[in-house]
């Protein structure tokens, strides 16, 4: 059983409604095994984002699903009736949103987001949910949980908001927490702690995460294997350490060199070349957007 | 190693009345709309007179600062010597009562279909959205003359017909306010915690709506003073032997040469109403906004 992934991608092809069917997904595959930490890669554009909200059942109107499936140990959350993929989402796989300014909502008190999934899927008294959330909240080590359980969400700092994310993302001790890109709007101080947190809550609870980002820095500080995308289809897979040392595809070394280093500042930064597009193009199809 | 420094954190509550008392808006409208609800309530106490006993005796008296006036007749008489004073305090209880009926019932009704327009989307949104526009296409004071024409004199017409055009200024505001909230994380976030849309809708996204509603409903009640006063001043309204200030108004301008009094008395509380309404709105929008108000 722990020999078989969690999650396995197969085929996924997605078409957008809006561009005339202008493809999204190309036949993406991926699988996540339990306990690992799988970062999404790829500039904005290339659909990551989009293979997030396919497994959390958020896909906008817009994109239509035309091939593939997306199986969470063997079921299949392309076809599962709604009433089902409501227990999936939320009990066994959370979010962890882009901006914490908008994740929480900005009329509600913490205590009371926060409790939601307790009170709902876990059937919690207002009183246990209280007291787990105040456990929640020392995990991702905030001081003064109870002062943060009564205030709003504008009160709070962007990484102590952040914190709370994650806190009600492990809150149900999911199998499986989609990140997506949360450390985007942070500082980089910040940031890094957050990271730290993410992958600590993880190794704790033998959580798998799926880290979407666009920044392959992030991925060497908390991923163990890593799937590239552009333009909706998979140019390169494979462990952290192989595809960082090691790029097979011209695209993944070009945007290593256009990372900027800190143990090389002055080095400049490297544009990915246009020989690297035109291969992209040729093998994924003419109409690969680059979207540098 | 990671912890951070805990912000002070004032009570919601405290933080919410002290950005609602910093608004002088809020606090001047506020009190006089208060005034305005306690004439209501006391009217037969505090009105000097009887607002509908005639005396021809005492007919076309000037108020009190004026030569000629008799004691106890503050804001004069008017040509059937009824009490000016007294039929303009009685007369708040029409103003008042339409005000807060028929904006709440417009509310009600444009908030309901302005929710569900801006968050189900597709063929919801375009049926209301058209409705909307073809609603405002009408002119109306025009309309609201009509209707009351078809319905019939009296009180409850009055506020059917405000209730009947201006469902739509809800409708739009709520429409696009819940359009935008809709954007946000917060929403996706429940979503994937599995609620139902419906309760999305009203527990996460009605809350976040409401400050910019209670705002509206404060502007809308100054239009339906004005809108009430309009159709008492045709004589649409309530029957003439309620006082009203459209009335007021309508009989003040037939002897606006003997006694000026008799027309400006209610304007001026007119005026004042309707200025109180909107200032206690655009304050109320200040204050109540979350993020606005820190």
């Amino acid at each position: 059983m722990s020999n078989l992934p969690l999650l396995s991608i197969n085929g996924l092809t997605a078409v957008s409604d809006r561009d005339g069917g202008a493809p999204i997904l190309r036949d993406v595959s991926l699988k996540v095994m339990r306990g690992e930490v799988l970062g999404l890669v790829g500039e904005s554009g290339a659909g990551k984002s989009t293979i997030a909200k396919a497994l959390l059942g958020i896909l906008p109107r817009t994109i239509r699903v035309t091939g593939g499936s997306v199986l969470f140990e063997d079921r299949d959350l392309l076809t599962l009736p709604s009433r089902t993929l409501r227990q999936i989402i939320g009990n066994e796989i959370a979010l962890i949103p882009q901006d914490p300014q908008t994740a929480l909502n900005p009329g509600r008190r913490i205590e009371a987001q926060l409790t939601d999934g307790l009170r709902m899927k876990r059937g919690m008294s207002v009183r246990q949910a209280h007291a787990r959330a105040i456990a929640l909240l020392e995990e991702v080590h905030i001081r003064d949980p109870l002062r943060v359980l009564k205030a709003y969400p504008h009160e709070l700092s962007g990484g102590m908001r952040q914190r709370v994310l994650i806190a009600a993302a492990f809150s149900l001790e999911p199998k499986l927490v989609v990140a997506d890109e949360p450390t985007t709007a942070l500082d980089v101080t910040v940031q890094k702690q957050i990271l730290r947190l993410i992958r600590g809550m993880q190794d704790k609870h033998g959580t798998a995460v799926i880290f979407v980002t666009h920044d392959l820095g992030v991925v060497a500080q908390i991923c163990d294997r890593v799937t590239l995308l552009y333009s909706g289809k998979v140019v390169e897979a494979g462990s952290c350490a192989d595809v960082l040392e090691r790029p097979a595809h011209a695209y993944t070394a070009a945007l290593l060199a256009a990372s900027p280093r800190y143990d090389r500042p002055d080095a400049g930064l490297t544009p990915v070349p246009q020989a690297v597009f035109d291969q992209l193009r040729r093998e994924i199809g003419t109409d690969a957007r680059p979207n540098a | 190693m990671v912890d951070i420094a805990s912000y002070p954190i004032q009570t919601a509550a405290k933080r919410r009345r002290r950005a609602l008392m910093a608004q002088p808006k809020v606090v001047l409208g506020g009190a006089f709309i208060l005034i305005l609800v306690l004439l209501v309530v006391g009217a037969p106490w505090i009105a000097p007179k009887d607002p509908l006993e005639q005396d021809l005796m005492l007919g076309t008296l000037p108020p009190a600062w004026i030569d000629g006036a008799e004691p106890g007749y503050w804001l004069g008489t008017d040509d059937l010597g009824r009490d000016v004073l007294s039929r303009l305090i009685f007369g708040t209880r029409i103003a008042l009562l339409v005000a807060f009926v028929a904006a709440t019932l417009a509310a009600l009704i444009g908030t309901l279909l302005g929710l569900i327009a801006g968050w189900y989307g597709g063929w919801a949104d375009r049926v209301i959205s058209r409705l909307v526009d073809i609603w405002m296409a009408f002119p109306p004071v025009l309309l609201s003359i009509l209707l009351v024409a078809v319905l019939g004199a009296g009180v409850h017409s009055v506020i059917a017909a405000i209730v009947i055009i201006d469902w739509t200024r809800f409708c739009r505001v709520v429409r696009s306010e819940t359009k935008s909230q809709a954007q946000m994380d917060y929403v996706t976030a429940a979503q994937t915690i599995g609620f139902s849309r419906a309760r999305i809708l009203f527990s996460e996204i009605l809350p976040n709506v409401a400050p910019v509603l209670i705002a509206l409903v404060s502007l809308e009640m100054g239009i339906a003073v004005i809108v009430e006063a309009i159709l008492s001043f045709v004589g649409l309204s309530v029957s003439s032997d309620t006082p009203t200030w459209g009335g007021m108004i309508a009989a003040g301008r037939q002897m606006i040469y003997q006694g000026w009094w008799v027309m400006v008395a209610p304007l001026i509380a007119l005026f004042a109403t309707v200025l109180a309404f909107n200032q206690l709105g655009d304050g109320l929008r200040r204050a109540l906004d979350p993020v606005m108000g820190r």
